[in-house]
């Protein structure tokens, strides 16, 4: 139902949708660079949902900043993004405009500021249509979306504050769906919402994957949401993926100590291994301007060996379609 | 028992802190040119007020000790700036009137910015009904013009500097009231507020030890731009002849000159320094105002960050 | 033992005017409390549980109601407050907004010490709190600011600041839902031994069942203003009675094998609290039809069950044994 110009090439069989090849990302600041993304690469295919977790400071926000280059001016961006074969790094402006929102859009996190206080829900979804394609059918096209999302299509003339934070959060789906693209990035899509709005909107965007066959990243600090979304999951600290693999797997059997650590915190009601025994990990996430040697993640590591400090780390394979960066997962020995 | 020994000389610590962040703030401050242009101006103005004893012989302002003078003398025949229609040096005028001028504008703004920051901060802090009937009050003052209220106040209290200093202080304070009530809406309903309350403070606690410090960058930065305002009302009301004859300010100065004719018989040596002088100072201190609340306003963002 | 009751809410009602008219935020609340105990207030946002919590620690005003703590009545002359103030203490969600960015550290937890005039020798108190709070050695923070230390190391201040008062209920609302994950398990776990050691009743107020379930004792969950069930943590997060609290514990990510029952739209305003029992507009009993079969959904779209759980579909023994009496 679109006639709009198909913007980028189908992919191929073999050829994954999105390729990330070692991005970086750093931003100027006084006294130096602040490095916000060190070296990662993930590959995601057709219709494949990637779940990427991490706490405040690992760089996941930045990495999605980057894959539309939404960064503010004067970041320092290197690597590739293959989207289909075609590096978004290295686009001309014209062409990232056409790509942009028509092959890969982002739904941030569904705060007031994230939508124009001042302009009606049903102006702003329109505007994301006019500028990728012909003036005509807009309304019809602006209701159809957000009956998509579950809301009636009159709510089009409301102003966001008129709407509450998970119908919010709707119109940031229907927003993001509007020139239909083949992969979506949801940015913290539900942390600020309540438990059962937040199984309203992850039940929506479970659906729309399988109706339209978009590929998701989708980008979280909650663990266990991403267990149950996500059919695999990268965990971030400290600028690089620590650990990867299928998300079952790895919410249940950790390899690497932080996720480890991480899933540790998310409690699993009924489970007596949890009652009364809050854990977590020690200390804080590391300030990007002071990382610890070697193994970022060793000062709060309860599994750290003397080599730890001084032992640069890389994705190791952990098992079948699993890698982790940890010393204990390298295959060569460590002494305990 | 290390506790004991560590902080007193963890009070002494806060106050080292406290003194860098000044010295972090005048590092920022020289790097602004307009502020630095201004505060040399504005140190010069001062420093030339201090020192007025030793620049020019006080006697030189009573028209008894300078009959021998010649009226009206032009630069070149008299003094580095002539003489008036009294025979008086305008450059001895000059210096000591920048006193009056000075003085009267400080000590109207402190007055001013008192009353404003009172009223400002008890009208935002406890809001109902005497928030209604203090801002009500402060519209009455906001509606009237200054120049009417003045002079009549001025006729009422009589020329004095004292007097002068009420008039300006008592007609300036309304326009800071509401940016500081204002300001103290939205800190009252900060986190920290509550918090405080729920530990047991008192009112007087809240506004004196949460508000007020964080309402201050905001007053300061208010007053530095209010001080022009005053001086150019001081000038105004001097020029108006309600000033104090017996102690000079550049704004009487100017009344002097054009009641002695001076505009006719082109004296524009006892014209010219009185209107400079005035202009300089409130430019001074509009530059000064002005990088304060340019350094101050980032500065807060970043440290709430 | 019976739980020594430490607090005591009866028949609380807190309400405030708004543009739609009345809001019921707090809908006639009935609450115990023991010392040494934790208690997990849960719900979503609109249920009023901040209102509480605030009413609790004296901060709101209530419109009918009492709030007492050991024994004594809460009212709201100043010097009850103020003593009252060294008993019941508040902790915020978050807390870099909770803290003075111009005070330091010493100060912040000094604060309390001065209003209240704690008799001591002033720092040693803070040092104590400090400690007490985890953050050791407490004189290395006495000259820090707040935007020097982290999230977790700021809750611990607003942690001291409170205990430095030595109350004895401490009301935590959403004490750890801004800290990061790795975080929370430290300062969840200074609240469960501050419980345990000092006999401090702790009040958490949460939208997380797997907090309640890490930490607390009891849990109560409240819906638009009401509490609709409480009881042991096991029983009413394994088996729960009351259609919400199910629908709840079904959606919480960490349990695959309960079917979702996930309740359509978002609850009401609290201005326009529906009728009878106030959850059935979005009672899966009702919209499946259950309701019907067990002949009670007129009770349910008109009686107002006063019974806890307050669900006319659970056991009548239950009800009729409130009924009897």
């Amino acid at each position: 139902m679109s006639g709009q110009p198909q913007p980028v090439e189908p992919a191929t069989e073999s050829a994954p949708l999105l390729s990330v090849r070692d991005l970086h990302v750093a931003y100027p600041s006084l006294g130096g660079e602040l490095p916000a993304v060190r070296g990662v690469s993930l590959d995601l295919e057709v219709g494949q949902t990637l779940g990427l977790a991490g706490e405040s400071g690992c760089g996941k926000s930045s990495l999605a900043g980057a894959l539309l280059r939404l960064l503010p001016q004067g970041t320092k961006v290197s690597g590739e993004v293959l989207l289909n074969g075609e590096d978004v790094l290295t686009m001309k402006p014209g062409r990232l405009r056409a790509v942009r929102w028509t092959s890969l859009a982002i739904v941030f996190q569904g705060a007031l500021h994230s939508l124009n206080p001042v302009q009606r829900v049903g102006q702003q979804i329109g505007e994301a249509i006019r500028l990728h394609s012909k003036q005509s059918g807009v309304s019809k096209r602006v209701g159809e979306l957000l009956e998509l999302v579950g809301l009636p299509a009159r709510r089009a003339s409301d102003y966001p504050h008129q709407l509450s934070g998970g119908q919010r959060q709707r119109v940031l789906i229907a927003l993001a769906l509007a020139c239909e693209p083949r992969l979506l990035i949801a940015d913290e899509p539900t942390t600020a919402l309540d438990v059962m709005v937040q199984a309203q909107v992850l039940a929506l965007l479970e659906d729309l994957q399988e109706r339209f066959g978009l590929a998701t990243i989708f980008i979280t600090h909650d663990l266990s949401t991403l267990a149950a979304v996500c059919r695999h999951i990268a965990v971030m600290y400290a600028g690089r993926i620590v650990e990867q693999g299928p998300s079952t797997e790895v919410f249940a059997n950790p390899a690497h100590p932080y996720t480890r650590g991480l899933a540790a915190a998310f409690p699993i009601i009924g489970d007596a291994a949890f009652r009364m025994h809050p854990s977590g990990l020690p200390g804080d996430p590391p300030d990007p301007r002071d990382l610890p040697g070697g193994c970022p993640f060793h000062p709060r590591c309860p599994a750290a060996v003397d080599i730890c400090p001084s032992t640069p780390v890389e994705l190791w394979p952990a098992g079948p379609d699993r890698s982790a960066a940890c010393v204990h997962v390298s295959g060569s020995p460590v002494s305990t | 028992m290390s506790a004991a020994a560590a902080v007193p000389s963890a009070r002494r610590i806060v106050w080292l802190r406290r003194r860098r962040a000044l010295a972090g703030l005048w590092r920022q401050y020289r790097q602004h040119r307009p502020g630095m242009v201004g505060l040399v101006i504005l140190a010069l103005i001062v420093l030339m007020a201090l020192a007025a004893p030793l620049l020019a012989d006080p006697a030189g302002l009573k028209a008894i000790n300078t009959t021998d003078n010649p009226a009206f003398a032009t630069p070149s025949e008299f003094g580095p700036l002539g003489t008036d229609n009294l025979g008086r040096s305008v450059m001895t005028q000059f210096i000591w009137g920048s006193r009056i001028s000075l003085v009267v504008g400080l000590a109207a703004t402190v007055l001013a910015m008192l009353i404003g920051s009172i009223v400002g901060i008890a009208a935002g802090f406890f809001g109902g009904w005497t928030s209604a009937v203090l801002m009500r009050i402060t519209e009455w003052f906001l509606v009237i013009p200054f120049l009417p209220l003045a002079i009549a106040l001025a006729a009422i209290l009589g020329p004095s500097i004292q007097n002068i200093i009420i008039v300006i202080g008592v007609t300036t304070w309304p326009s800071t009231t509401r940016l500081i009530q204002a300001q103290v809406l939205t800190l009252k309903e900060r986190d920290y507020v509550d918090r405080s309350r729920a530990l047991g403070a008192t009112d007087w606690h809240l506004m004196t030890r949460h508000i007020l410090p964080n309402a201050l960058p905001l007053i300061l930065a208010n007053t530095t731009l209010t001080v022009p305002i005053v001086i150019l009302s001081e000038a105004t009301l001097s020029f108006l002849g309600l000033g104090d004859p017996s102690n000079a300010s550049w704004g009487q100065m100017l009344d002097d000159a054009f009641e002695a004719g001076a505009v006719t018989l082109e004296a524009w040596w006892y014209i010219v320094p009185p209107g400079l002088g005035i202009m300089l100072v409130v430019l001074a201190f509009t530059l000064v105002g002005q990088a304060l609340e340019e350094i101050l306003d980032p500065r807060l963002r970043d440290q709430r960050a | 033992m019976s739980p020594a009751s430490l607090l005591e809410v009866r028949d609380l009602h807190v309400e405030f005017p708004t543009r739609h008219g009345l809001a019921r935020a707090v809908d006639g609340v009935n609450l115990r409390m023991g010392s040494g105990e934790i208690l997990a207030l849960v719900g979503e946002s609109g249920c009023g549980k901040t209102t509480l919590a605030r009413t609790i620690a004296g901060l709101q005003l209530p419109n009918a109601g009492e709030v007492l703590v050991r024994g004594k009545p809460l009212t709201h002359g100043r010097r009850a407050l103020r003593e009252h103030r060294r008993t019941a203490q508040l902790i915020f969600q978050d807390p870099t907004g909770a803290l003075n960015a111009r005070q330091t550290i010493y100060e912040a937890v000094a604060e309390g010490v001065r209003i209240q005039k704690v008799p001591g020798d002033e720092e040693q108190l803070v040092a104590e709190a400090l400690g007490r709070a985890g953050l050791r050695p407490p004189e290395r923070f006495f000259t820090r600011y707040p935007y020097e230390l982290s999230g977790g190391q700021r809750q611990r201040v607003i942690i001291a600041g409170a205990m430095v008062l030595n109350p004895g209920l401490l009301v935590a609302d959403e004490p750890v839902s801004s800290l990061d994950a790795s975080v929370r398990g430290e300062i969840l776990g200074l609240m469960l031994t501050l419980a345990r050691e000092t006999e401090i009743g702790i009040l958490v107020v949460t939208h997380d069942l797997g907090l309640a379930w890490n930490i607390a004792d009891r849990v109560a969950v409240m819906y638009l203003g009401r509490i609709v069930e409480a009881g042991t943590t096991e029983d009413i997060l394994i088996s729960p009675k009351h259609p919400y609290t199910q629908a709840l514990l079904s959606v919480v990510p960490e349990i695959e094998q309960v079917e979702q029952r996930i309740l359509t739209g978002e609850a009401p305003d609290p201005a326009r609290i529906p009728s009878g029992c106030r959850f059935h507009p979005r009672c899966p009993l009702v919209e499946s039809g259950e309701a019907a079969r067990l002949g009670i959904e007129e009770r349910c779209r008109n009686d107002d069950p006063l019974m806890l759980p307050a669900c006319h579909a659970v056991a009548p023994p239950a009800a009729v044994a409130m009924e009897s009496r």
